[in-house]
């Protein structure tokens, strides 16, 4: 155990969580209706939030994905406990 | 009236060691209504989404064991 | 190629230090109808499946995986400052004398997971069926397994995971009439 995270790492996780299951939901929904131009604009509406989201508690808490996918701190944070079984 | 449980009455025979559970209950998810979802579905906010488990209000049914329904389960 | 991200799908949080939850739990992280067959399953008939459908196999058996990532989240918490004691009370002495406190594979009766709880027929319909039955066996799995919980929070996140198996259950249901290439057809006969 290394850093405990702070109570609003917690409240901006669950927003981002809130944000990513609504993409999930109409993720799976647009692969069999390709043709509902309202759930689209609504997807690319929730894509633009989870950036936002997504900046915010990279900023607490390090890089969020692997390979490129996140910027790296210096030293290198990908590394960093707490892991999401853990936290 | 529509209900998402089903129940049944199993036969309670003379010599049967427990004591009778008379009336059995089983879900009949939403799912096995729907067929082909159609556009335009009410749904729940994201946060309220995250906690249903589904964006979709008319696909949300939550499941409680006879404990919590007793205490009148926690729905959204 | 995939990507993962250091998130939960669901903030799974636990109540009760109660190890004899977790040797259920592990039904649903390496049990016929679990997260780990789910997942291997859906990504495997991929394969061998029309084009119109693949978006969607690949889809659920990827979010498939995040909820096995939230599965071995419970049973880690529950177990993690389990004594040898606590782990033989809760009926973990089995598990214990193999694995300590890791993880494996197998269900709530120790059978370890086999490639024989996943088919791929190679027939879409065949296989579309599978999964359906597959989603409502897996949700009938969490109402049994909700019934042996008294953990509010863990029932919660249950609940979460139950409703999933609704949500994904209806779309292996379209994929069907969506192979039956009735929708957005008028029928001819």
């Amino acid at each position: 155990m290394t850093k405990q995270l702070p109570p609003e790492f917690y409240e901006l996780m669950e927003q981002l969580q809130a944000v990513d299951f609504v993409l999930v939901e109409l993720n799976l929904y647009l692969d069999n209706h390709p043709n509902d131009s309202e759930a689209i604009r609504q997807f690319n509406h929730y894509v633009k939030e989870r950036k936002k989201l997504r900046n915010a508690v990279e900023s607490i808490y390090g890089p969020l994905m692997h390979f490129g996918h996140s910027y790296s701190g210096d030293p290198w944070n990908w590394i960093d406990a707490p892991w999401p079984w853990q936290v | 009236m529509f209900t998402l449980y089903k129940t049944y009455r199993p036969f309670v025979g003379p010599f049967d060691p427990c004591p009778p559970i008379r009336v059995k209950s089983f879900s009949t998810p939403p799912n096995l209504y729907i067929g082909f979802q159609p556009n335009n579905f009410p749904q729940f906010t994201p946060m309220e989404a995250l906690r249903a488990g589904t964006l979709w209000k008319p696909l949300y049914d939550p499941y409680y064991n006879s404990r919590e329904l007793a205490k009148g389960g926690n729905p959204l | 190629m995939w990507i993962y991200e250091k998130k939960l799908q669901y903030p799974v949080k636990v109540s009760t230090c109660n190890p004899m939850l977790a040797k259920f739990l592990i039904e649903q992280y390496g049990g016929a109808d679990g997260e780990l067959s789910a997942a291997l399953r859906y990504l495997n008939q991929r394969y061998s499946i029309p084009d119109r459908v693949i978006g969607l196999l690949t889809d659920i058996g990827t979010e498939e995986f995040a909820h096995l990532e939230m599965i071995a989240t419970m049973i880690y918490k529950l177990t993690k400052d389990a004594t040898p004691e606590q782990m033989k009370a809760a009926g973990l002495g089995d598990h214990y004398v193999n694995h300590d406190n890791g993880l494996f594979y197998h269900n709530a009766a120790g059978a370890p997971w086999t490639a024989t709880y996943i088919q791929a027929k190679g027939d879409p319909i065949a296989d579309l069926y599978e999964d359906i039955a597959a989603e409502e066996k897996a949700r009938a799995t969490y109402q049994w397994i909700i019934n042996m919980s008294d953990d509010p929070d863990l029932n919660d996140a249950l609940r979460f995971l139950r409703e999933r198996e609704i949500v994904h259950s209806l779309r292996f249901r379209e994929a069907v009439e969506i192979l039956k290439e009735e929708k957005d057809k008028k029928r001819i006969f």
